[in-house]
């Protein structure tokens, strides 16, 4: 018995600061979930209120409950098929304004991934979906990243840059000039790659943007992701 | 340099001599040269990437008629009500800021065994590579009963500027009732501006100020580009008043009669008030007389936009025969960055980067609601070919229909700060 415990207490000291950086619970996530709360309700009786009460919001479209009253951003992207899974929820929540520019949602996002990950366990408890979802990531753990960490460091190649930016100036104005459509210049290298992976994989809706990401490569991504950074 | 643009921009006589013999000066004149022939999404965006790109290291000159360009795109919204025409005008003021010599005069003449231009004030342009940017001619004898001297009569409309003002005042003096007739063109035509948005646009106008108007299209294609989009918008914005009669029930057998305003479609005699004429298009007519033209346009190679018949000639846009691109001033100024970077590799050893292409093309069926289609494309050894693309839905809501108008303003906005600085 003494030496049982001692065993665990030896164990808790050599792997303890790692163990528990990784470990991803249920608890954990309704935790975070009280930052939620003010706007979002969940679980019996949970009505909406400031946002969408948040039952069976995996396998939901976007913008799709009635008697809530979203952006008319969310609104398209639920006509255009978005749809709320681990993925894309993950990529929501990380920066809710990067997937949907004009949400209504006035959350700065949760960077950490384990937070994200916690948060969703926790939704998924009440998600008949979110089953089914919690199995996907048992299996595959990593699934729920939107770029895998070692794009972020490819290093673009700006004389590259340059020449493929051509493409986007023809919308994008150098200037500031936003009417219709954003500005792009000086934007931080590594929500640039984010933002067009997520094109790239449909995360994100707009059907232009999908089609010009659809046939970059992560080394003409991060070629002009160090272009537009430069231009600044 | 600066003695050069000096020369062109006073009176447009060229100290032809001095140019083409570059060793007699020292320095600037020994520069290779590049000459671009027309100054629309083609011709202008190559001649300010090359300028800008080459820092220097390569003399530019752009040849354009024109003092102002009136842009072809939007040019149907100003029909509709929606643009003014001073929003469609834009100057070449920023170019030579930009690096590029801007040359107001008509090229009427290529040798391509001394290799310069002619211009019609009677000088001539060296160059070491040539881009053709001409834009549309009309096939002669294309539509029955019409040539370019019924143009004030029964205008084409498809050139910006003056004509686009004429169809406007035609428009606006029809009588309550009237009749507008379009005789549309047969595939390939340039577009924008496209007769389907100009259908649109023109019925815009008229339910507004003449609702018991009519519009009749004569079309000589069996269906066309956004069909499904457009039929959906005019059934909505404007039932009963636009009666497209496809080459399926003898649209494609039409003549007219200026004088008379008179259209004959399929042995059947209609008066019009308004007759707009758009015949079948061939590459803008330099291109002929520089013998790159093969049938009624001329033939490129995917990868850099030369020409299959000239190696050191260029063509860009409406004027090339590329592939599966349509003719539109969004392919041109993709065609152009692509050829830019193409010359000045060859001209000055800097990297040359794999061809890309791509277009988009946004239509307004009625105000706040537009329609969009987009490709992107890649250059094989035959042509441009299709990768991939989108359309627009049908029963998309009234937000994303705004938002989508938005979007051309926005991409109006960015091209043409592209193409003239």
């Amino acid at each position: 018995m003494y030496y049982k415990l001692a065993l665990i207490f030896l164990v808790t000291l050599i792997y303890g600061g790692a163990y528990a950086e990784n470990l991803i619970s249920i608890s954990r996530g309704a935790k975070i979930f009280e930052k939620c709360q003010v706007c979002h309700q969940i679980g019996e009786g949970a009505v909406n209120s400031l946002g969408p009460q948040l039952n069976d919001i995996f396998g939901r479209s976007a913008g799709d409950l009635p008697g809530v009253k979203y952006s008319k951003s969310m609104i398209q992207a639920g006509e255009k098929g978005l749809v709320w899974n681990s993925e894309t929820l993950n990529s929501f929540i990380e920066n809710p304004k990067r997937l949907i520019a004009k949400t209504q949602m006035s959350f700065r996002g949760l960077k950490k991934e384990d937070d994200r990950k916690n948060l969703l366990l926790y939704l998924s408890e009440f998600s008949q979906d979110g089953i089914k979802n919690k199995e996907l990531e048992k299996s595959s753990k990593d699934k729920i990243h939107i770029v895998d960490p070692s794009i972020l460091l490819i290093e673009g190649d700006l004389e590259y840059g340059e020449y493929l930016a051509s493409e986007c100036m023809t919308c994008h104005q150098r200037s500031d000039g936003d009417n219709g459509i954003p500005a792009i210049n000086a934007w931080p290298t590594e929500d640039f790659v984010i933002v067009m992976h997520s094109y790239k994989k449909k995360l994100r809706l707009h059907p232009v943007m999908q089609m010009i990401a659809g046939r970059l490569t992560n080394e003409e991504i991060a070629a002009l992701a160090a272009y537009f950074n430069y231009l600044k | 340099m600066k003695l050069n643009r000096r020369i062109f921009m006073g009176n447009g006589v060229i100290a032809a001599t001095a140019l083409s013999a570059p060793t007699v000066f020292a320095d600037g004149y020994g520069k290779p040269r590049v000459v671009v022939i027309g100054g629309g999404a083609g011709g202008a965006t190559a001649a300010r990437y090359i300028a800008k790109d080459s820092k220097g290291k390569i003399d530019v000159t752009l040849i354009e008629p024109s003092r102002m360009y009136y842009t072809c795109f939007f040019s149907n919204l100003y029909l509709g009500g929606v643009k003014a025409i001073d929003d469609l005008g834009h100057s070449y003021g920023k170019m030579a800021a930009g690096g590029v010599n801007v040359v107001h005069d008509w090229a009427v003449g290529v040798d391509d065994d001394t290799k310069t231009v002619a211009l019609a004030s009677g000088g001539t342009l060296a160059y070491d590579k040539l881009i053709l940017s001409p834009g549309i001619d009309f096939i002669d004898g294309a539509v029955e009963g019409w040539d370019l001297t019924s143009q004030n009569s029964m205008p084409h409309a498809y050139k910006g500027g003056s004509q686009t003002e004429l169809l406007k005042a035609q428009l606006l003096s029809m009588p309550q009732g009237g009749t507008y007739a379009m005789v549309a063109p047969p595939n390939p035509y340039r577009c924008p501006p496209g007769p389907y948005e100009r259908v649109s646009m023109v019925a815009h106008y008229l339910k507004y100020n003449n609702p018991t108007a009519k519009i009749i299209v004569a079309d000589p294609k069996p269906k066309f580009s956004k069909q499904g989009l457009f039929q959906e918008g005019w059934a909505k914005h404007y039932d009963g008043m636009i009666e497209w009669i496809s080459s399926d029930f003898g649209g494609g057998n039409v003549s007219v009669d200026p004088n008379a305003m008179t259209v004959s479609i399929d042995g059947e005699k209609v008066e019009v008030d308004v007759c707009n004429v758009i015949p079948a298009m061939k590459a803008g007519r330099i291109a002929e007389l520089a013998g790159v033209t093969k049938g009624n346009f001329a033939p490129v190679n995917a990868s850099d936009m030369s020409s299959k018949e000239n190696a050191d000639i260029y063509v860009l846009g409406d004027a090339s025969h590329q592939g599966d691109m349509p003719k539109s001033g969004f392919s041109a100024n993709s065609q152009a960055k692509v050829c830019a970077n193409a010359i000045r590799g060859s001209l000055t050893g800097s990297k040359i980067f794999p061809a890309k292409f791509s277009n988009t093309c946004w239509s307004l069926v009625h105000e706040n609601d537009g329609i969009k289609v987009g490709a992107t494309y890649e250059a094989t050894n035959e042509k441009i070919a299709k990768v991939g693309g989108f359309i627009s839905a049908t029963n998309e809501s009234a937000d994303l229909r705004k938002a989508t108008y938005e979007e051309s303003e926005g991409w109006y906005a960015g091209i043409t700060a592209d193409m003239f600085g």
